[in-house]
């Protein structure tokens, strides 16, 4: 198996509390993979330790993808802001003209496909105040397009949007997939990960296991999750698991 | 009778006129300043921002007596040390942002406060406090005005970066920028205006023609270059309407102008196409699809 991201034995705190713990894992290449798990357990922290975004890391990550693409948790984002479709979305091109270059017709041009491509064709000059939870999320589907990555890494893509919308933005990332991008989602709806999701993994601050979905979705394995994410020891003595080197 | 009550007074005094041209330099810049303020969401902090010039300029009255050049320095120094400052301890403790600016703001205020009372006079104080638009000499226009041409030049710049900083600053770091970076560069232009707005409205009062004017355009328009746009004219017209009370009535002129501020700000809120208290109250009209 060829993995696009390898996990190796590590721990992100908060205040000391570890937030993911001791977790090594493997990410296979151009495959969807979900990242499933209670509140609390760590998912989206483990998104942005993959992104590089959390200051306070122990172990590894390693990662063999040239481009990497993040959609955030929508409350993230300040939706207020007086900024228009096409200017978010263009956004997506940022590793071509960084923060001075100019946009050209091509990039442009880009961004009105993409914004056709998520049902949106039309929403270019509308301020992103007065679009719906779920047209926002088509907006950021575009750019996420438009970024061409190898790696899109998509945290909660589908809170709180209607089936409508979970339809055709999963058509988009089965797209990805088709052309051998990397997908990794953390999700909620277990259903989902089910039918679209071929590898999971399960997450409650610690690993609690990675591979076939079949496999990790198990109603033990669910089990053990819950009750993992709820210990939380304010007494509990600092760890000093010696580094494994095996992953 | 019109002459002499708007023109005469500019025609007449030279430093009328200075005023004029400094007060026009700060609604140019200053106004492109605010509506980032305002979208950041740091009205707030930016208030007690200009308040923590105060010791920076007391010292630089301290050491070089009433003399514009140690007076800016000082305050400066004092602005751009204390949004570092504030910025490192919210980062280093569990504090939040706006905490840090108020404790760091109070403290730079006693301070300034005493630093002044130990040499100079009441009417030094109220003059660093308030302001005295009417004694802007050239030296002072040249700082006014090299202000504003740094700001807008310097937003020009870091515009792209500062928008995405303030609406989507995890996109920002994705990218692998590091957003505080232009939060910095922008809040030492902030810092900037300020100080040229001291001198002429004192530092209890530098923000007025900086935020309010923004504020009230955000009745009016919703996007950064248009609500800037709306707010740079209103700044200029309650500078010079101020300015001409001021001359005619005898009033100290920063509060004056300040509150001229205020009446763009009320008729925005009551008036204003956007949010507004007509908007709110005026029958609801939908369109048919």
């Amino acid at each position: 198996m060829n993995a696009a991201l390898r996990l190796v034995d590590l721990t992100v705190s908060y205040d000391r509390h570890p937030a993911v713990h001791h977790v090594s894992a493997e990410i296979p290449a151009a495959e969807m993979t979900a990242i499933v798990g209670p509140n609390g357990a760590g998912k989206s922290t483990l998104l942005k330790a993959m992104l590089g975004l959390v200051p306070r890391v122990e172990g590894r990550v390693e990662c063999a993808a040239r481009r990497i693409a993040y959609l955030p948790q929508q409350a993230e984002i300040d939706r207020a802001f007086p900024i228009s479709v096409l200017d978010t979305v263009l956004l997506g091109r940022w590793s071509r003209f960084g923060g001075f270059g100019a946009a050209n017709g091509t990039d442009i041009h880009d961004a009105q496909h993409a914004i056709e491509a998520v049902g949106l064709g039309g929403f270019e000059r509308r301020p992103i105040d007065t679009l719906s939870v779920g047209q926002f999320q088509r907006v950021l589907f575009a750019r996420l397009l438009l970024q061409d990555a190898d790696l899109v890494l998509l945290d909660e893509p589908f809170a709180a949007i209607d089936s409508k919308t979970v339809s055709d933005l999963m058509a988009v990332i089965r797209r990805w997939q088709a052309e051998k991008r990397t997908v990794v989602a953390v999700l909620h709806d277990l259903d989902q990960v089910r039918r679209d999701f071929p590898n999971s993994l399960l997450l409650a601050r610690e690993l609690v296991d990675a591979g076939p979905t079949s496999r990790v979705l198990s109603p033990e394995n669910l089990l053990r999750a819950r009750a993992m994410a709820e210990a939380w020891d304010e007494q509990a003595d600092a760890c000093d698991v010696p580094m494994r080197l095996s992953a | 009778m019109l002459y002499d009550t708007l023109i005469a007074p500019f025609a007449d005094f030279g430093f009328m006129r200075r005023a004029l041209v400094a007060s026009l330099a700060l609604s140019a810049g200053g106004s492109a300043i605010g509506v980032f303020l305002i979208l950041r969401r740091m009205s707030l902090m930016g208030d007690a921002l200009a308040h923590s010039l105060l010791p920076g300029a007391a010292m630089g009255f301290l050491i070089g007596g009433l003399s514009l050049p140690a007076m800016s320095l000082g305050g400066f120094l004092a602005g751009v040390a204390t949004a570092l400052l504030s910025g490192i301890i919210a980062r280093f403790s569990s504090m939040r942002e706006d905490a840090s600016f108020a404790a760091a703001y109070l403290t730079a205020m006693a301070l300034g406060v005493l630093i002044v009372s130990l040499r100079g006079s009441a009417v030094d104080l109220m003059n660093i406090l308030f302001g005295a638009i009417l004694a802007v000499d050239d030296q002072a226009l040249i700082l006014v005005v090299a202000t504003a041409t740094l700001t807008l030049v310097g937003l020009a710049a870091i515009y792209r970066p500062l928008v995405v900083e303030c609406f989507n600053p995890g996109f920002l770091a994705a990218m692998g920028v590091r957003g505080s970076v232009y939060h910095y560069l922008f809040l030492s232009l902030a810092v900037l205006n300020m100080v040229a707005g001291f001198q002429a409205l004192g530092t209890l009062m530098a923000l007025g023609l900086i935020l309010l004017p923004a504020v009230a355009a955000s009745f009016w328009a919703r996007e950064v270059w248009s609500m800037t746009a709306v707010a740079a004219p209103m700044a200029f017209v309650s500078a010079a309407v101020g300015l001409l009370v001021s001359f005619h009535v005898g009033l100290p002129s920063g509060p004056v102008i300040v509150l001229f501020a205020s009446l763009f700000f009320l008729g925005s809120l009551l008036f204003g196409t956007r949010a507004s208290v007509r908007a709110r109250l005026s029958r609801p009209v939908h369109l048919r699809g």
